[in-house]
């Protein structure tokens, strides 16, 4: 398992880069990651992750279709806060596990 | 008199129907289970019908037929589960107490969830083959049918059964090759997910067998709307795929009264306890099969792996015993390949498909995770296994729980 610093904590990650103990989390660590990725992270990205960290972390399944219902953003807008893969993008740096839905 | 109610009569439904019978006094428990429909269909079988390898007589038995004497069978339609009052609701104004609950009532396609899905091309050139009427009118059109880009498109997920999109395209590659018009037509398999499956070592594989067999994966494509003027398929950052016949995996979501009672997710899906199967409020309440928001595959053998947890659970709480049923998410799924062959993939919220051998280990004889003629003849074997066993709650020689016992860590 690799280890990745961030904002001066070290954490702990899996091969894709996604944190595999969501506990370490914080708004920092998530702008950095984005960054690294050049997105750069505002108040509402950090209010989508955070609702996706309560969603997955209840042990929901998380889907694009819930993030539309979220109250945050539609689908459309979910798109343009993450480009091109939203969901993978938005979990990774909500430090929760990829989704896994189909399963 | 105690009361156990069972909601659903599908497979899960009936399974616990069977089992709970058996178990229970009949001068001590009053079993109902309630349906809205009288026809117990064997899903699986839709597949096969587009292909005309099975026709609707295959797939579609009385419900009747198998719920046991001295089970109580009320067709009617559900309103809502009153939980705080143990009690169900049914439309027609009657109302039912329970001392314990089991909803069963499994999942069903939303195409309306999807702009101009069922507008002008609906049946047309538009198909789904998640119910009877939509994989029998794609057997007709497939009839006549001369070619062109045969697009598959998964709206969203959970579905059910998760490897069914990849054995369409699978079984539509060896159809057309055998009519000889394969080149004439060009399959593209349209997924919401990264690659053909989520789960790494199965997707890699599966991937494979897909590319071998010239279909094209697009990946990452999340569907919006359909054009019906141009006949596309539109996602939500503007991609397009054009389509002469559209195979759509419509959205998936549970039953609404699921959603009325205020027992489910966004989606309907019952907020279920992954372990215990219990819903998470209510003690007296179990969740079985596709009905639940558990984070494992929607198919029939979870149901009947599901089934046995619930059954020691619910004992356990009857008799006052602390639980020892625990659900780890075991699914087993044979993948239909094409051309008489099929793959067989087994595996759990932790573990993936790994291959190997199964049931037993070294021999099989069924192989994981490869493809064999045996695999296939599994999934036609089964069909009788379903009717004759499965549903009436007898033993299966396969664990409820999954083994590495057979299983490779380290081939790839």
């Amino acid at each position: 398992m690799a280890q990745k610093n961030y904002s001066g904590v070290n954490i702990s990650v899996d091969e894709e880069g996604y944190m595999t103990d969501s506990s370490q989390w914080t708004k920092e660590i998530a702008k950095e990651m984005a960054k690294e990725e050049g997105l750069n992270l505002t108040e509402e990205h950090i209010k989508l992750l955070e609702f996706i960290r309560e969603k997955v972390l209840s042990g929901s399944a998380l889907t694009i279709r819930a993030i539309g219902k979220s109250g945050f953003t539609d689908i459309k807008g979910f798109y343009q806060l993450f480009p091109g893969a939203p969901l993978k993008k938005a979990t990774k740096y909500a430090g929760v596990s990829k989704p896994s839905t189909c399963v | 008199m105690k009361k156990l109610l069972i909601l659903g009569a599908g497979t899960g439904g009936t399974i616990m129907a069977n089992k709970m019978r058996k178990a229970l006094e009949k001068d001590e428990w009053d079993i109902t289970i309630i349906d809205k429909y009288k026809t117990h269909y064997y899903q699986p079988g839709f597949l096969f019908i587009p292909f005309g390898m099975y026709s609707k007589k295959d797939v579609i038995k009385p419900k009747a037929d198998f719920i046991p004497y001295g089970v109580n069978l009320i067709f009617a339609d559900v309103d809502k589960v009153v939980a705080e009052n143990n009690q169900v609701l049914l439309k027609d104004g009657v109302v039912l107490n329970y001392d314990y609950l089991i909803i069963a009532t499994g999942t069903q396609i939303f195409p309306e969830e999807t702009p101009g899905l069922q507008d002008k091309l609906w049946r047309k050139n538009i198909f789904d083959y998640y119910t009877i009427e939509g994989s029998a009118a794609l057997a007709d059109f497939f009839k006549t049918w001369e070619g062109g880009d045969l697009v598959l498109n998964i709206a969203e997920n959970p579905i059910k059964c998760p490897v069914a999109p990849l054995e369409f395209v699978m079984f539509a590659d060896a159809f057309f090759v055998e009519r000889g018009m394969r080149e004439k037509v060009n399959i593209h398999f349209v997924t919401p997910m990264s690659g053909a499956f989520t789960k790494p070592r199965a997707s890699k594989v599966l991937g494979g067998l897909l590319k071998e067999k010239n279909i094209n994966i697009i990946p990452d494509f999340y569907i919006e709307r359909v054009d019906n003027e141009n006949k596309t398929i539109v996602s939500y950052d503007e991609k397009e795929v054009p389509f002469d016949c559209l195979i759509t995996i419509p959205v998936h979501k549970g039953d609404p009264m699921v959603g009325r009672s205020g027992l489910g997710d966004d989606m309907d899906f019952a907020l279920t306890d992954k372990y215990t199967l219990q819903s998470d409020k209510f003690k007296n309440i179990f969740i079985l099969g596709d009905a639940a928001n558990l984070p494992t595959s929607k198919a029939g053998s979870v149901v009947h792996f599901a089934a046995e947890v619930v059954f020691e659970n619910l004992m356990c709480s009857i008799e006052g015993r602390p639980y020892t049923g625990k659900f780890d998410g075991h699914s087993n799924c044979y993948i239909e390949t094409g051309f008489g062959k099929g793959a067989l993939i087994d595996f759990n919220y932790d573990t993936e498909p790994l291959p190997g051998a199964f049931p037993f280990p070294g021999i099989g004889p069924f192989g994981l995770l490869k493809e064999t003629r045996m695999n296939h003849y599994g999934k036609l074997l089964f069909r009788w296994i379903y009717w004759h066993i499965l549903l009436k709650g007898k033993e299966m020689p396969i664990s409820s729980h999954m083994t590495m016992a057979g299983k490779k860590m380290h081939d790839f």
